[in-house]
């Protein structure tokens, strides 16, 4: 028992890395002020660009993984460039507009891919990311990083301590001389950065190809790890390590004979049960940035 | 520090600090700023007196960068600039404390300090030590007493304020902008605030006072400018023009501030408070064991600064808030636990602070925010589950003539479009309209002009004389004064002491709301 | 119901801007046209020819197909079966919306329905006439249940309700399936048949649409449409919800209670995506199904209820809209045009209408400007 727990080691890591990656964009978007719905939709972007672009580099080179990530990484960012158009410079609702690139995501991959590959899905490819030492994907090495880099940016950098103020009052960071619009902008940028990131590198590792069902609710599982992780990276690099690995446990119970009996879809549905008994019982809404969600007036005194 | 700003000793005769000259702006619709031309001196200390509206706070925004003129120029030490933005204004030495702080609260003093100016290490990081350290020095210098660590949700309303002044004296101000600064102060605190003004400009500062307090003024202006409707009336030197005059000036006509009040006859007991706790949203205890009666026929008076109990004791009063000890009686019945319709069906009606937050679904139209409180009860509710419109805008109509409330389509207005002082009467208009025993009122003229203030002070005089038991929770000192017949005064959550309202000294008061309560032969002492 | 701006006097074009901003009807035509207009530009961006996107839209709204010049009224039959369910899931989130709740669980609040009303179709006894409408009305219960629940976990615990249905709609999907299974007899995809009184009936549409699968469920939907306008607009009940929605405080002061509030609101927009569920099962299908996937209904109702702004003719005709974009996709995939396409168009409209809400503010900061300009000149208004 104890050894197939270990094996698992290696597998939670594969599922925690893009729930982490998408998670941090999240945090940094949400305590800049502007929550950001669209992680779902944009790691499907993420997902797609790199599955296409690896399935097409595949047989050219050997870096056509890493190219995949990196064009994912850019695709992200240009899509969320519309979220940020909408809900900070023309102060539209958040939630719609994250709504509405979900949306969009959806249908403007899976239209892609018809145009692209004649079908509903893209081709699979041969051979995604290959694990390295251990069985441990790139991936957790990348997320690990990124948190640290979130982590050093917020706390020691001035560009994220006028950041996270921008979160809490933005009518303060404003009189002080901050540039709220700028610095939500580059928050939602780098979320939606993350988010491709995020979604690239879970069709490389979890799968061989992208469809409709790639993304099936990761990223509001890392929206949900943003809220349980209370804002901190700490927090969300935890509350990424839970949801993971029940991801990872509903795939991998099968294989451990005392639980066969249960029906698959016990285990479909445990990660998201997981997730809405920790909003449930650790529901702390005080934690939040005290100004996300709400677009930015510029007024008098 | 301005290239071309000489240290104070040498300046040999006054100049200028900043002049503004014909100074126009305008937002759609209204004028705010009118060709006002305002010229203050070095190491003056200048008031700007005006009502609600008159456009004191936005002829400082426009110096302030927040805005830019239509029309007009501006000097600052003699030199012509053009003020884009904060950031400009702050480079020439500009600051302004603003009246509703705009702090960081989950940032330390220190950090709200450096927030957008943040001294670095060798790797570009944010040095937080060095700030403290900066912080301590110049806490010293000018006498602002904070604790460079502590969070800002933590401590006191007069330190964020020394927050606040420490901001813009980080940056270099010279120039300093104080926005209705003791809206938010007990009066000793503001007697601490008097005095670090004028310790600022011994130190060479400038300080421009915007404020309605014509008391203030008296205390420690030089010169004071009045605004009334977007334009300048005059700028008068303070020592020689009293108080009577200034109000005449900000107004535009004599100003009667008391009240007409016949005599009190009170009766029964309606409210009776008993040993409450009510525990506030932070967590702790924001009412403690308080206790209080009103009379049929009286207005009692809560005086207090904001933030010391009262807004958790209207909550507990009208059932927003749960009593966690201790009962609340409404002619005798114990309503502690009963659910605000109940209450409202008992007979207490509730003027709330914030018309906008409380008061009224401003999405709704006039009809719908008169029938808030009685539409589930015929005959605006119909049968069991429908509504009567009609019924809703007949009775509409009726209050809409009775007490003048001013709306562009009658009972079809979106109460949002309307004035804030019809707003209130719209408010107050609905709460009277439950023929009330009791009425909490809180805050009523906040943000109004003095036309809806002696009107809403009418009304509130009528309805004691008609025999309603009246609450009133006000800040504002002066209008407690005018209105009560007796005053309690509350402190942290507790009701310090209760005064008769005629004759009072109003020092007595203040002191209460301090905490300490008046017994013969105490000697007043330096609050902590 | 549309509200226009109070600015009056000849300003010409400013005028006629503001109208237009203020009427909601006007900025969510403009806002589908635009999402067309953009659609049309991507689809000949892939170079493909943006007619056959029209000729099929064409050919749904009114049965006559353009290049052949043969009139089929099934087309138009398919356009309304298509569009009941997403008039239901429109009005299950603009339901919500309306109490200021962000409901995007109709998908599962429609699976719920769906699977309910199923159980019933197979299990109840087949009594004419009441069977399907007791399998209905299951279908409705039962995701009233389900979305009840999520109102009431944002009014006890202040669970976000965006994330909660969200988690829920995958919940949902996958107990679906499992329960389903779980009937005798039933396989990895269908159980048997339902009996014959089960089944929506379809009457005189059938002979009036050509056979399409048009059933008598479509009054259900315009009874329900009816419901939805007669319980917010008159009913103490929606008095109270709007209040909640639009000022939560104030309506916490006039007595309101929040948690009654959140929770009766999330059960009738619950209701009316499980009623859409079960039509589309007892309706469109003669055996239940162990789903394989989503039907998407409940996830497009939220582009349906934003472009109706929430109100009950707004849903009724943005839902028309959106059926007729769903049902032209075969029509669309046999001209060359792919079928996400409307999805895509989907998406677009639901980002331009999130940008009303700056144009509101707009409007609301000129009309109190307005009345403070009116009240300026009169030499104000208290004295």
């Amino acid at each position: 028992m104890m050894h197939s727990l270990l094996d698992m080691v290696p597998s939670i890591l594969m599922m925690v890395a893009p729930i982490l990656i998408a998670a941090l964009g999240g945090l940094v978007s949400e305590r800049s002020g502007v929550v950001n719905i669209a992680l779902e939709g944009l790691m499907g972007i993420g997902a797609f660009s790199a599955a296409t672009v690896h399935v097409l580099l595949e047989k050219s080179t050997d870096m056509s993984v890493w190219i995949a990530l990196a064009v994912a990484m850019a695709a992200g960012l240009v899509i969320s460039s519309i979220h940020a158009l909408a809900s900070v410079s023309l102060n539209a609702d958040q939630v719609i507009s994250g709504t509405g690139i979900n949306l969009l995501a959806t249908g403007g991959t899976v239209f892609l891919c018809e145009i692209i590959f004649h079908q509903e899905r893209t081709e699979p490819f041969e051979l995604g990311m290959m694990p390295g030492p251990g069985g441990v994907y790139p991936t957790a090495y990348i997320a690990i990083a990124v948190l640290l880099i979130v982590w050093y940016l917020l706390y020691r950098r001035p560009w994220g301590f006028r950041l996270r103020a921008c979160g809490e009052h933005p009518q303060a960071a404003a009189s002080a001389g901050i540039d709220v619009k700028r610095t939500r902008w580059i928050a939602v940028l780098i979320s939606g950065a993350l988010a491709g990131l995020a979604g690239a590198s879970l069709v490389l590792t979890e799968t061989i190809q992208y469809t409709m069902y790639t993304i099936n609710g990761a990223g509001f599982i890392a929206l949900a790890a943003v809220s349980f992780g209370r804002w901190t990276p700490k927090g969300v690099g935890g509350a990424s390590l839970l949801f993971g690995s029940a991801v990872a446990l509903a795939i991998y119970m099968v294989n451990i004979t005392v639980l066969r009996f249960l029906p698959p879809e016990f285990f479909s549905i445990l990660p998201y049960v997981i997730t809405l008994v920790t909003l449930v019982v650790f529901s702390g809404k005080d934690y939040a940035p005290a100004a996300a969600g709400q677009p930015f007036e510029k007024g008098g005194s | 520090m301005t290239d071309s700003f000489p240290s104070a000793a040498s300046v040999p005769a006054r100049e200028w600090a900043v002049e503004m000259i014909g100074i126009r702006k305008v937002f759609p619709g209204i004028v705010a700023n009118d060709n006002v031309t305002l010229r203050v001196k070095e190491r003056e200390i200048h008031a700007i007196l005006g009502e609600n509206g008159a456009g004191k706070s936005t002829l400082m925004s426009v110096l302030f960068g927040l805005y830019s003129p239509d029309a007009g120029s501006i000097r600052v030490h003699g030199k012509e600039v053009r003020i884009r933005d904060p950031n400009d204004a702050t480079a020439r030495g500009i600051g302004m404390v603003h009246q509703h702080f705009k702090l960081v609260r989950p940032y330390t003093v220190s950090e709200n300090i450096i927030l957008g100016k943040e001294p670095r290490n060798f790797l570009g990081e944010v040095d937080f030590r060095a700030a403290d350290r900066r912080i301590a020095e110049l806490s010293d210098r000018y006498g602002l007493a904070v604790d460079p660590r502590a969070r800002v949700e933590s401590i006191s309303v007069g330190m964020q304020q020394r927050a606040e002044i420490l901001k813009i004296l980080y940056r270099n101000a010279d120039i300093l902008i104080f926005d209705e600064p003791t809206a938010v102060l007990t009066p000793q605190e503001v007697d601490e605030l008097m005095t670090i003004l004028v310790r600022l400009r011994d130190e060479g500062k400038t300080v421009i006072l915007i404020t309605h307090k014509l008391r203030e003024i008296k205390a420690v202006a030089e010169r004071c400018t009045v605004l009334r409707r977007g334009r300048l009336v005059e700028t008068v030197d303070v020592a020689s023009t009293d108080e009577s005059r200034l109000a005449e000036m900000m107004v535009g006509r004599a100003v009667d501030f008391n009240v007409a009040k016949k005599e009190g006859s009170f009766g029964d007991v309606v409210l009776s408070i008993r040993d409450i706790d009510v525990r506030a949203s932070r967590g702790h205890l924001g009412v403690r064991r308080l206790s209080l009666d009103v009379r049929a026929g009286e207005i009692l008076g809560i005086a207090g600064v904001d933030g010391n109990g009262q807004t958790e004791l209207i909550e507990a009063i009208t059932g927003l808030r749960p009593v966690e000890k201790g009962s609340i009686f409404m002619d005798g019945r114990d309503i502690t636990r009963a659910s605000i319709r109940s209450r409202a069906r008992a007979g207490m009606g509730h003027v709330p602070e914030d018309r906008h937050r409380h008061g009224l679904v401003l999405d709704f139209r006039l009809d719908e925010n008169l029938a808030l409180r009685t539409f589930d009860r015929p005959p605006i509710l119909r049968s069991r589950f429908f509504l009567d419109f009609k019924a809703m805008a007949e009775r509409a109509r009726a209050l809409i003539a009775e007490y003048d409330i001013r709306s562009g389509s009658g009972p079809a207005t979106k109460a949002k479009s309307m004035s804030g002082g019809n707003q209130q009467k719209a408010i107050i208009a609905r709460e009277i309209d439950l023929s009330p025993r009791l009425l909490v009122v809180a805050q009523p003229t906040r943000g109004l002009d003095v036309g809806a203030i002696e009107n809403i002070h009418r009304r509130i005089v009528a309805e004691r004389d008609k025999g309603r038991a009246i609450l009133l929770v006000s800040f504002e000192l002066d209008e407690v004064l005018a209105l009560c017949d007796r005053i309690a005064a509350i402190s942290k959550g507790e009701i310090v002491g209760i005064v008769e309202a005629r004759g009072v000294d109003e020092r007595v008061i203040g002191a209460m709301m301090a905490g300490r309560s008046q017994t013969a032969g105490e000697t007043a002492e330096r609050p902590s | 119901m549309s509200e226009v701006s109070t600015a009056k006097g000849p300003r010409g074009g400013k005028a006629l801007l503001d109208a237009f901003i203020g009427s909601n009807g006007a900025l969510s035509v403009f806002v589908v046209l635009l999402g067309f207009a953009c659609g049309t530009l991507i689809i000949m961006a892939v170079g493909r020819n943006p007619d056959g996107m029209y000729l099929a839209l064409l050919q749904t709204l009114t049965g006559y197909n353009a290049t052949s010049h043969v009139w089929n009224s099934r087309y138009v039959g398919e356009w309304l079966t298509a569009s009941m369910p997403l008039i239901l899931s429109g009005m299950s989130m603009g339901f919500a919306a309306r109490t200021g709740l962000f409901n995007i669980g109709a998908e599962g609040q429609y699976i719920v329905g769906l699977t309910a009303a199923q159980f019933v179709a197979l299990f109840f006894p087949p009594l004419v006439g009441l069977h399907w409408i007791l399998a209905v009305a299951a279908g409705g219960l039962a995701a009233a249940f389900w979305g009840g629940f999520v109102g009431w976990l944002r009014a006890k615990y202040a669970v976000s309700e965006v994330v909660a249905t969200i988690m829920l709609n995958y919940i949902a999907f996958f107990l679906s399936r499992y329960l389903t299974r779980l009937i005798p007899d039933a396989n990895t995809y269908r159980t048997p048949s339902f009996p014959e009184t089960a089944l929506i009936p379809r009457g005189f549409l059938d002979e009036l649409t050509n056979h399409s699968r048009l059933s008598v469920g479509i009054f259900v939907v315009l009874a329900c449409v009816f419901i939805y306008w007669l319980v917010l607009e008159r009913t103490k009940l929606g008095f109270e919800l709007r209040a909640t929605g639009l000022n939560r405080n104030a309506a916490l002061y006039a007595g309101i209670s929040v948690t009654r509030s959140f929770t009766t609101s999330m059960a009738i927009a619950g209701a009316f995506a499980g009623i859409a569920g079960a039509i589309v099962a007892l309706g469109s299908f003669s055996y239940g199904r162990v789903l394989g996937g989503y039907d998407n209904y409940g996830f497009n109702g939220i582009a349906v209820a934003l472009v109706g702004n929430s109100r009950a003719g707004g849903t009724l005709v943005s839902g028309l809209l959106f059926g007729m974009l769903a049902s032209a996709q075969p029509l669309m995939q046999s001209r060359q045009i792919p079928k996400e396409i409307t999805w895509i168009i989907s998406g677009l409209v639901v980002v331009f209408v999130s940008l009303r809400a700056g144009f509101r503010l707009l409007v609301e900061w000129r009309a109190k400007v307005a009345a403070a300009r009116g009240q300026a000149s009169t030499g104000g208004d208290d004295a």
